[in-house]
């Protein structure tokens, strides 16, 4: 019998309790008992690119995939897909509809710690292409006629960054991967890094063939230590194997690659700011030009690109530009790569062609509402995007048509929202996350996320005034315009947009005092409905500051005085007898 | 050329300029905070954003280079509406304690928000309850102040490679304050002022010692002295609306007595004291190979502070001859105070400086006691005189001049130039060449190689048919290039490259002193620069050694340059310390 091997991967939402554990003991286990374990190897892994289905068991070399399996089916596996490598239907994983996994291809799929796998699929092909065949300019055509552009925000075409920098003629030049990612709910890059890791690699390789760098920087923030554990495997293996260091591919050609460790500051995301990180500065940006494609990294002409674009690369080349741009809209080509989160039902990481609607996303993907209760928004781009109300999701996705509804692609964060999500309430979450990121530098940025923030926290505690509302747009304005940064020209966005959307929620705040949504603690007010109280007294016991007065004989009501809003009340009644106006 | 318009406008300017540097070509003054014309931009204000036609974005003038064809516009309405709302921003962080502040009148922050006509704090005050820092006693640091700019960081760090300030923490939390929050005096800060000196609002203010010197004054126990600095009085004028250069010396000597000191002397008489003691140092170890090669001098604290820091190798090179207002003070409180037969411990010596340093150096050693007493009871800048002069109500532009107290107030032109960079080895090449070159020999004065603004100026002049190389260094930043050539060649037992170093702390030399008057740019430099040359010119002599008093002085008092009292008097000592007192 070949040697074959079960992934496990518990992909339910719920991370407190990873059922894969037993699973896991009880294949070890039955292995044994049929004397297998040789044959056999049972792995746990980090990442299988499915989500919200249970744990997971993919089976190799067959390939395949079960999906919500239990203890139970443990010895239906081993018997019948193990020993007679056939499929068990019931079990089977059906893939969701729509995707397009190019970026995604490899992630689950192959062992991420073996280059032999890695090369198996096609891996380093294209570089080998690219050294041995072309030249750095054949590549920057190829990527022009792809049309792919940069995954990290802001959509800059990749073809034009790297024929600036291999313009200039310098003695050295960087290629620097951006792996900073940091947007809350975003982890395509984190995904990518520990899944597929030789794929950003073979495109920093080729990209630094390309504008002639000899030298490249994968900057990965500290808190991915499996994503900086499998890239620094993969360095090793590439280095071993000769598509890094001298002479790659018997050429004249030599590259080498060093990781570095971003301590989790959000800002060090942009780019100058990225390179005086490296250089061992202090993080923060500065002024644009001279653009590191020109004077980066030590002075010399740098490339940065995002991790899902370098994995990007080499398919580009391997499948040819022209494929590559069959795949999009007219101006957005190719594939992107959403982490979707919030209230759908299938949370995970989605990889569609751009053009897909905002609708096809969350509902045919995702499997819409969570809750059943109606879905209001989204949230694209993470902190620095804006909200995207239902009625505009037929909008086909594309850098430019989130740009018109007043968001932004950014790196691909998608939180889906529904009646239960007030608007300001998110738009101070977000807010806060500027705010402390922030590095400091300028004062648009500095002061005026703050002051959003102080106005922001008023409204929701029923402290507005009518005029907040026009100083939270002259504030959100002056940022966009007068910060020196990304981070600040973006960061009103999530307010702006709200405000753009749903003004009257702000006022309904302000004016009525009241948060239609029901989570701005202030504003909410708790009570027992005396129809529905079986007088239990579980609330009574329960409130953690004896807020809940009155007795068995009388009934048992809240005093709003001591009520500290936490919704412990509700939380622990079984007779949905506690009402939150 | 790059051909683009301003305004409407046509402006042709070479590549590579601003739209801040371009628009004043068509007479539009972009407003900006934190752009120093000494500096590089910083970006940090976000004031002097400015649209270009075809971006939906704004861009900042002070970074932004023009490009062909670019048609910016640098105001409207919405473009006011943004600087407004980022200054309002700036102004819900500062204390409006404008009445009391250090900067009150000469506030870049305040002259903006009165230009923007802000009539009402748009946003809810939020101020921060941060530590004053005096420890240094030479220049104060009050971060709630701040505004961020990133000028006195910019300064420190590349100006003068000093490092002693630095941005903590990050977001709204960001602040001024020595890398890892220690005190200013227990890092490696060398009080230049510099910081000061370019701080658009009051966050670093020199120390005040206005009020010490009041009570001095009011004091009828005390015979108060004072002196001025060469560079002095070529910029107390700006304070007054006049002319910067325009050199002021009789008006200063007049108004010092007006406002109560018995006897004024000028420092520069102290500098050719100095030229007769360090001129024979070098004399010396040039010709008669005492001691090491290339000699250094001293008289700016600032740079012994950083020597005495960075350089302890290099220790043996230094002048030991102290620096001009220290020996005028502790002349004053022997030779003059047994002349005038005024009791030494009654005398109460205040040095007029351009400088902030001077305030550190009158105790930084023993040597400083010289006299039996403390040489120099207090320092002065010059924008704290100037404040005086106002609180006075002394109408100092119209004052007739006055003279100096004679015995240690009269100068040569070698003197005087101690105020510029390349003055002191100026004056000392002109007595060196006329006591090498013998009396009756027609020597040279003017030593054109050691003037103007270039940071490192290196050269071979001839003095007495010798050749000596020489090197100046004027802001801190510039001193590595030159001490490293010199250790370099130290170490590779290569011949030294220079004989005669100096060094002034401050770009520009005193003139361009951390305690001069606000906002000095290299224009200020040169026209300083240019008023004390002229009073150098303006000197029937115009070396040291010719000066009377100072014949008369080493007659009755010393004997000779270099004697064991000039030594005792005039001379100290340096020793390493470190860069980090914690």
């Amino acid at each position: 019998m070949d040697k074959k091997f079960i992934f496990l991967k518990d992909t339910s939402a719920n991370k407190q309790i990873d059922k894969t554990r037993d699973i896991y003991t009880k294949f070890l286990d039955l292995l044994r008992q049929d004397n297998l374990q040789e044959d056999v190897q049972v792995l746990r892994i980090a990442d299988a690119g499915i989500y919200n289905k249970g744990v997971i068991a993919k089976v190799f070399p067959d390939n395949i995939v079960y999906a919500n399996i239990t203890e139970d089916d443990v010895k239906k596996i081993i018997e019948i897909t193990i020993k007679q490598s056939k499929i068990i239907n019931d079990l089977l994983y059906k893939d969701e509809p729509k995707q397009l996994r190019l970026v995604l291809k490899n992630c689950g799929v192959i062992n991420p710690e073996s280059i032999e796998e890695y090369i198996a699929n096609g891996g380093y092909e294209a570089l080998g292409k690219v050294v041995k065949a072309s030249t750095p300019k054949q590549v920057i055509e190829e990527l022009k006629t792809a049309g792919l552009r940069g995954r990290g925000g802001a959509g800059y075409p990749t073809w034009k960054k790297w024929e600036f920098a291999r313009e200039i003629e310098s003695d050295q030049k960087y290629i620097i991967c951006n792996g900073d990612e940091g947007d809350p709910g975003a982890y395509m890059d984190r995904s990518v890094l520990e899944g597929d890791p030789h794929a950003v690699i073979e495109g920093m390789i080729i990209g630094g063939f390309t504008i002639g760098a000899s030298k490249g920087f994968v900057y990965i923030r500290a808190e991915y230590p499996l994503a900086i554990e499998r890239v620094q495997m993969a360095i090793e293996q590439a280095k071993a194997n000769g598509y890094l260091g001298k002479n790659i591919f018997g050429t004249n050609f030599s590259f080498d690659l060093e990781i570095r460790l971003g301590a989790g500051a959000f800002v060090c995301g942009e780019e100058t700011a990225l390179i005086a990180s490296i250089e061992g500065r202090r993080g923060t940006p500065r002024p644009r030009p001279p653009y590191p494609s020109v004077k980066g990294l030590w002075n010399k002409p740098t490339v940065i690109n995002n991790v899902e674009t370098l994995a990007t690369i080499a398919f580009v080349i391997s499948k040819g530009g022209l494929w590559f741009s069959g795949i999009g809209t007219n101006e957005s080509k190719g594939t992107k790569v959403f982490a979707v989160t919030g209230k759908v039902k299938n949370s995970g990481l989605v990889e569609v062609p751009m053009g897909t609607t905002l609708r096809e996303i969350v509902f045919d993907i995702c499997g819409g509402s969570y809750s059943g209760k109606k879905i209001k928004a989204i949230q694209t781009g993470g902190p620095s995007g804006g909200v995207i109300p239902e009625k505009f999701f037929d909008t086909p996705v594309s850098y430019e048509n989130l740009v018109k509804l007043g968001s932004i692609m950014g790196s691909g964060g998608m939180i889906v929202m529904d009646e239960d999500d007030c608007m300001v309430d998110i738009a101070k979450f977000y807010l806060q996350f500027c705010v402390d990121e922030s590095c400091g530098k300028c004062a648009p940025c500095r002061i005026g996320g703050f002051q959003i923030q102080n106005i922001l926290q008023k409204i929701s505690n029923g402290e507005g005034k009518i005029d907040d509302i026009a100083k939270l747009k002259r504030i959100g304005v002056a940022m966009q315009k007068a910060s020196l940064c990304g981070l600040g020209q973006s960061a009103p966005n999530p307010v702006l947009s709200t405000l753009n959307y749903f003004e009257d929620e702000y006022k309904e705040h302000i004016i009525n005092k009241m948060c239609p949504a029901h989570k701005c603690k202030s504003l909410v007010t708790y009570s027992i409905m005396q129809n529905k109280c079986k007088r239990c007294r579980l609330c009574f016991i329960n409130c953690p500051v004896n807020a809940i007065g009155g007795n068995r004989e009388k009934g048992f009501y809240v005093d709003l005085e001591k009520c500290i809003k936490c919704g412990k009340c509700m939380e622990v009644c079984k007779f949905d007898a506690i009402s939150k106006q | 050329m790059i051909k683009a318009i301003i305004n409407g406008k046509k402006v042709s300017v070479e590549q590579g300029t601003t739209i801040l540097d371009a628009a004043k070509k068509v007479f539009v003054k972009i407003p900006t905070l934190c752009k120093h014309p000494d500096l590089p931009p910083s970006a940090a204000c976000g004031i002097c954003v400015v649209k270009v036609k075809g971006s939906s974005k704004m861009v900042r003038a002070c970074c932004t280079p023009i490009e062909e064809n670019m048609d910016v516009t640098t105001q409207d309405p919405e473009i006011v509406e943004i600087r407004k709302t980022v200054l309002e921003l700036i102004l819900s962080r500062h204390p409006d304690s404008c009445l009391t502040c250090g900067r009150n009148n000469d506030c870049e922050l305040q002259r903006l928000t009165a230009d923007f006509g802000i009539r009402k704090e748009s946003f809810q005050k939020s101020l921060r309850d941060l530590p004053i820092d005096d420890s240094t006693g030479t220049i104060v640091l009050e971060p709630p102040k701040c505004i961020l700019c990133g000028r006195c960081i910019e300064v420190c760090q590349d100006m003068q490679n000093v490092w002693a300030l630095s941005f903590l923490e990050r977001g709204i939390d960001t602040r001024i304050s020595p890398a890892g929050d220690i005190r200013l005096a227990d890092s490696p800060c060398v009080r230049c002022g510099q910081c000061s000196n370019h701080c658009p609002t009051g966050a670093i203010v020199e120390k005040d010692d206005t009020a010490k010197v009041w009570q001095v004054l009011q004091d009828p126990e005390k015979f108060c002295v004072a002196q001025i600095a060469p560079a002095v009085r070529v910029a107390i004028g700006e304070a007054f609306g006049l002319g910067s250069g325009t050199v002021l010396t009789g008006k200063i000597y007049a108004l010092l007595r007006r406002l109560g000191f018995k006897a004024v002397f000028d420092t520069s008489f102290g500098a050719d004291v100095t030229i007769m003691e360090e001129g024979s140092e070098f004399i010396e170890r040039f010709i008669h190979g005492k001691s090491e090669l290339p000699l250094i001098t001293t008289c700016c604290p600032s740079w012994v502070d950083h020597m005495e820091k960075f350089f302890p190798d290099m220790l043996g090179n230094f002048s030991s001859c102290k620096s001009p207002h220290q020996i005028v003070g502790v002349l004053a409180k022997t030779y003059y105070a047994q002349k005038a037969k005024v009791d030494p411990a009654k005398i109460a010596m205040v040095s007029i400086m351009p400088c902030t340093s001077k305030k550190y150096e009158i105790t930084r050693s023993t040597d400083m006691f010289a006299s039996g007493h403390q040489d120099i009871d207090t320092v002065l800048t010059t924008r704290e005189l100037a404040r005086m002069i106002k609180q006075a109500g002394i109408d100092f532009e119209h004052l007739p001049d006055e003279e100096p107290d004679h015995m240690l107030g009269d100068y040569a032109g070698a003197g005087v130039i101690f105020g510029n960079t390349g003055g002191v080895l100026e004056a000392a090449l002109r007595t060196v060449d006329a006591i090498l070159s013998g009396p009756d020999a027609k020597t040279k004065i003017e030593f054109n190689e050691v003037r103007g603004l270039k940071g490192v100026k290196e050269g071979v002049v001839e003095v007495g048919g010798k050749k000596v190389r020489i090197a100046v260094a004027h802001g801190l930043g510039n001193v590595e290039y030159v001490l490293n050539k010199v250790r370099e060649a130290k170490k590779n037992n290569q011949e030294r490259p220079y004989d005669f170093i100096e060094v002034m702390a401050c770009l520009g030399g005193c003139v361009g002193g951390g305690g001069q008057p606000y906002g000095v740019t290299d224009e200020f430099r040169t026209k300083r620069a240019e008023g004390i040359y002229k009073d150098d010119r303006s000197k029937e002599l115009r070396c040291s050694h010719q000066n009377p008093f100072v014949q008369q002085l080493y007659k009755e008092f010393l004997d000779k340059p270099l004697s064991e009292k000039a030594k005792k008097l005039f001379h100290t000592e340096y020793k390493a310390r470190p860069i980090y007192r914690k």
